[in-house]
């Protein structure tokens, strides 16, 4: 066990690497530069104005130059300093990223909680009317596209109907409010966006459990059970459930890095400051040491979603160590 | 259940591709052309979408932009199908460093959240509809890659393989004549599934602004432009947004349809 | 019984305005930053020496008044003395002096230095009197010094780029600061030691609300006493009885303008017939009705209508097509092969406009000059680009034909970096590169003549000539269209727009909705 652990971390350095490359790389090679983007049709500014700024920021040497100084600084998280307010980009990602993550594995708790029993059950009515009704849902949950389904549930719930806020994560008043009041406003804020993060996610994953216990239904080692006379409930539950949710684990790492991307869509809709509006604003703004740190800790995420999965699994399930 | 989810997809895309491609004859409008005189009409007999803010002609705008949604989802997935099958084969075949390398880069890829580094990328190149498809394709090839290497390592040592290569056959020539052929269902899978994503991904784009440009009409640009008019009427967001909601579910439909039919109780 | 109705609707202290926005801001330093949110906080947390009145006069804030001498180079300017900064510091002429040398250093990432460098000394003869001494006559100086002061004590020893200040300032504006929630709002609170009329209104909520769309529902939630409308928010959605029982809309024009730019390096715009003949084929009213839903104007030229720069003799063409053909074939242009498009030796008319992306309002305008130009036989294409590349990579390195933008109109009218010929490095202003000798000379005088007469003259001269010339096809000036909730009264439109009383407006006691209760407030 420790042996595979060992070497499956080691693993990860050639990809943090690559990860570290990539981000850079893609930003350097964009036109336009950041300068630009901050001074221009101001009449104010002046021409000479820009080209001091051009310097302090370093964007007149050589690019393998600027990498290497870059990637010797983010070994120790010195992400360096933003373009565009001279914040820490450390300080501004530490800010931004709760509410993302928060969102996020809300996310993933009520798809794994929804998605498993819907999954379950249309497998084991496979063809029938339930099966039937569920897999249309999910079918069409999973081709909404998630700012469409936002707007639409924004001005239903929020507007219409008023029964919830429809923009920000508290409410004015929230430092007012006793500790379950604050509970439940934060709450009611994240019901819409938690909401449209996980449709997918549900309908997705769903259709994974279903396919997932179809599959092993049809193995032998359940027809042997029920061959044996094991009451079917049992069979069900103990036997094939269990076997046909482990893979999820797997599944779960390889969708983080959909459930963050899919954050710029929707903290844009709800005026969410998390992460993922950090890096649109950040992107149209060209501000390259808070776009290379966002790619950056969004693929280290993911690497660190992939690894634990992987780690799970291999205690869940032994037999993977080995194939490998 | 099989024969219906791919008879459901396959009738609703087939429906879409000829309104599509029979544009020019099911439209009484020109999808361009301005009135502001006839500005935000409601859905009526003359014009069954309604107008825009521009007074032209939303179902024309709609089966139009229908034209160029489609087309990036396709040329989109062709880009990633390309890249992964000669990724998946080379690697696949040869295996050794080369598989090492380049299952790496589909590591490192695999780690970036798509639309993070697809939104880097577009706002920072002269943007188009070609860069559109290109960066959708190239961010989404790792997949096919994964599959077609999977197969191949499990075709390689077949017989029949080991026959052509007994027989003096090529790498290219058992790669192309063999190995893919029998990696394909699979791959036609993902590939189906992958125009519903990248149909998907284009909308999002341009409801980011970065989307196709001006002044051809994608089913994203025109929802982006019926979304300020949201809370005044409804209809400039709500047919966009149905038809790539149709859109998408036809082609899981398909995919999932054909999935089965291939790889029954398989995943 | 016991309630005194005369008071109702009378001025009193309290409540809270919450004002929308897309973007959050980026510093509170005024010289470092260069973003409009920004600069509106800033200007209600700090005061500069001039401000502006509501007919746009200069009238003093930090100065209590100031001499020009004759020859124009120097301007003695007399200090309040009874000014403190929010922590309760006082205020002296050093500040104005630690201001004026930030701005200058070169260590500084400021876009605003241009004005101050051309001040020759800056002396403080006593702590509530500076003579600052230009090397040259510069008429803009005394409109420059609306730059906000910062204070001495807390940032002489801070590098100003970095500075913590710029999330927690200090000024001596009417409104202080107490917090600020990166991406989500920026709450300030009513300086009960400001030096002015103390603001009727107790707190100040900056919220920042990042679509205009989900924007415009929180204000229909309640969430948002202030926003800018859209044209099509204003004219069609806040008609109801909702909207008029509960907020008072304001449309005055905004101070900037939308042209078309075209780059006269390339030869089809070289002609001034063609660029007049183009002017003749579009029909802004058209536009504005069409795009601004009639709220705007036609504009004629860089200077603020009902100003005193601006020319009042300048009438816009009235849309001519069989004119606009004449004068093209005048030139040379017209359709021989019967295409539709004319041509010119073997060339054919047509070229790409670019726009920045994510304003509609421009997307919608040039696609309806895009239509119109088809009819005189011009094919023109559009192409939107992300703002910094729109600039850093077709602006800036002239690799444009033609270009959608816009300028600001501030009440000052000197505009010599956007039209003198001397502008055309890379990354300066004439990227147009626009060559007229008169004007030239006309705006070095500009900035050396004071007399506002003679000044007024020199402007409406360069006016007239820019509208007859057509560097620029001069498009439309927006009307800006702010809602406020009902509660809040006192506002007054005016030249300058509604902002400038904004320490005058209250709220009635009995229609005061946020109150101690919200704790959120103090």
């Amino acid at each position: 066990m420790r042996h595979y652990l060992i070497r499956r971390i080691i693993l990860t350095v050639p990809t943090i690497i690559g990860i570290s490359l990539v981000s850079f790389v893609v930003i350097h090679l964009a036109p336009g530069n950041p300068v630009d983007s901050m001074t221009m049709l101001d009449p104010k500014v002046s021409f000479e104005a820009r080209e001091k700024l051009m310097a302090q920021y370093g964007l007149d040497r050589p690019i393998y130059a600027q990498y290497m100084d870059w990637v010797r600084r983010i070994v120790f998280l010195d992400f360096g300093v933003s373009y565009r307010d001279g914040q820490k980009v450390i300080a501004k990602v530490a800010a931004r990223a709760p509410v993302t993550l928060l969102i996020n594995i809300l996310s993933v708790l009520l798809i794994l909680l929804i998605a498993i029993p819907i999954g379950a059950a249309s497998a084991v009515r496979c063809g029938g009317l339930y099966d039937r009704f569920t897999t249309v849902i999910v079918f069409i949950g999973f081709a909404f596209p998630g700012f469409w389904l936002a707007l639409l549930l924004m001005s239903l719930f929020g507007i219409r109907l008023g029964w919830l806020p429809v923009q920000g994560i508290v409410s004015l008043d929230f430092d007012t409010l006793t500790a379950v009041g604050k509970t439940v406003d934060v709450a009611m804020h994240l019901v819409l966006p938690v909401f449209v993060s996980c449709v997918g996610g549900i309908a997705g994953m769903s259709r994974y459990v279903r396919n997932n216990m179809l599959e092993i239904l049809h193995k032998d080692y359940i027809k042997m059970a029920r061959a044996k006379g094991i009451k079917e409930r049992d069979v069900i539950y103990k036997h094939a459930l269990g076997n046909a949710v482990l893979p999820i684990i797997t599944i779960l790492g390889l969708s983080v890095p959909g459930l963050i991307g899919g954050s710029v869509i929707f903290e844009s809709v709800f005026g969410i400051p998390g992460m993922g509006r950090l890096f649109y604003e950040s992107v149209m703004s060209r501000d390259y040491p808070v776009v290379m740190a966002v790619l950056v800790i969004g693929a280290l995420l993911t690497l660190v979603g992939n690894l634990m999965a992987d780690i799970s699994y291999s205690v869940a399930d032994p037999r993977v160590r080995y194939d490998k | 259940m099989t024969n219906k989810l791919f008879v459901t997809g396959m009738a609703i895309v087939s429906v879409l591709a000829v309104m599509v491609l029979m544009a020019p004859v099911i439209c009484r409008y020109d999808p361009v052309s301005i009135n502001i005189k006839q500005a935000l009409l409601a859905p009526s007999n003359a014009h069954i979408f309604g107008t825009d803010y521009l007074g032209r002609d939303l179902f024309s705008r709609v089966i139009y932009g229908g034209r160029v949604s489609m087309m990036i989802g396709l040329v989109a997935v062709m880009i990633a199908l390309i890249t992964g099958v000669v990724v998946g084969s080379i690697s696949g075949y040869y295996g050794g460093v080369t598989d090492l390398v380049l299952m790496g880069v589909v590591d490192i890829m695999l780690c970036f959240p798509a639309l993070f580094l697809i939104l880097a990328v577009v706002a920072m190149l002269e943007p188009g509809i070609v860069n559109i498809m290109v960066i959708i394709g190239l961010t989404g090839w790792m997949g096919v890659a994964r599959l077609v290497r999977a197969e191949i390592l499990s075709l390689k040592n077949r017989e029949f393989i080991l026959t052509s290569r007994a027989l003096g056959a090529g790498s290219a020539r058992i790669i192309f004549k063999h190995l893919i052929p029998n990696a394909i269902a699979p791959v036609l899978v993902s590939a189906v599934l992958g125009v519903a994503g990248a149909v998907l991904l284009e909308s999002s784009l341009s409801f980011l602004g970065l989307g196709v440009q001006l002044p051809s009409p994608s089913w994203g640009n025109i929802l982006m432009e019926g979304k300020a008019s949201l809370g005044v009427c409804w209809w400039p967001m709500a047919f966009p947004g149905l038809f790539i909601l149709i859109t998408v579910l036809g082609f899981n439909l398909l995919g999932e349809g054909l999935r089965q039919f291939f790889l029954p109780y398989k995943v | 019984m016991g309630m005194d109705y005369s008071l109702k609707g009378l001025p009193a202290r309290g409540d809270c305005l919450i004002a929308a926005s897309i973007a959050d801001a980026i510093t509170l330093i005024p010289m470092v930053a260069s973003d409009s949110a920004s600069h509106e906080l800033c200007s209600l947390i700090y005061s500069g020496l001039i401000r502006y009145d509501k007919d746009l006069n200069i009238i003093g804030d930090l100065a209590l008044s100031w001499e020009i001498s004759q020859n124009g180079r120097e301007i003695v300017f007399t200090l309040r003395d009874d000014v403190r900064w929010h922590d309760a510091v006082p205020f002296t002429a050093d500040d104005v002096l630690f201001t004026y040398h930030s701005l200058i250093d070169p260590k500084t990432r400021t876009p605003y230095a241009g004005d101050f460098n051309k001040i020759e000394s800056l002396q403080v003869i006593n702590p509530y009197k500076i003579k600052v001494t230009y090397a040259q006559p510069f008429a803009p100086a005394l409109s420059s010094w609306a730059m906000p002061i910062i204070p001495r004590h807390l940032l002489q020893n801070e590098d100003l780029s970095f500075a913590k200040f710029g999330r927690q300032p200090v000024g001596t504006g009417p409104y202080k600061f107490v917090r600020w929630v990166t991406g989500q709002q920026i709450v300030l609170k009513a300086n009960d030691d400001y030096f002015g009329q103390r603001p009727y209104i107790d707190y100040y909520i900056y919220r920042v609300i990042p679509d205009p769309s989900t924007m415009f529902l929180e204000l229909q939630a309640g969430g948002v006493d202030l926003m800018g409308l859209t044209p099509l928010q204003y004219n069609r959605q806040t008609q109801n009885v909702y909207f008029n029982r509960c907020f008072n809309k304001y449309s005055y024009p905004s101070h900037g303008y939308t042209y078309l730019g075209y780059n006269l390096r390339d030869n089809k715009f070289k002609d001034k017939k063609v660029r007049v003949a183009l002017d003749m084929a579009v029909d802004k009213q058209s536009i504005i009705d069409g795009v601004l839903l009639g709220l705007g104007r036609i504009c004629t030229g860089p200077f603020l209508p009902d100003s005193w720069a601006y020319n009042k003799g300048v009438m816009s063409r009235r849309r001519d097509i069989p004119g606009a053909k004449r004068l093209l074939a005048q030139a040379g242009w017209a359709d021989t092969d019967g295409d539709g498009i004319i041509d010119k030796d073997g060339i054919k008319f047509q070229f790409c406009l670019l726009i920045n992306q994510g304003n509609s309002l421009r997307e919608y305008a040039a696609q309806m000059i895009q239509q119109q130009l088809k009819e005189v036989g011009v094919m023109m294409r559009i192409q939107s680009i992300e703002w910094g590349v729109l600039l850093g990579e077709f602006i800036n390195k002239k690799r444009f034909e033609a270009v959608l933008m816009g300028w600001g109109l501030p009440p000052e009218p000197d505009c010599l970096d956007i039209w003198h010929s001397s502008r055309v490095r890379e990354g300066e202003f004439n990227f147009i590169s626009y060559k007229n000798e008169e004007v030239d000379r006309l705006l070095e005088q500009g900035r050396l003549v004071i007399d506002r007469a003679s000044r007024a003259g020199i402007y409406q001269r360069i006016h007239s000539i820019l509208y007859d010339e057509q560097p620029y096809m001069f498009l439309w000036i927006e009307d800006s269209l702010p809602i406020i909730h009902k509660r809040f009264k006192n506002i007054k439109s005016s030249p300058s727009g509604i902002r400038y009383n904004f320490t005058e407006w209250y709220v009635p006691s009995e229609e005061q909705k946020y109150g101690p209760r919200h704790k959120v407030l103090l």
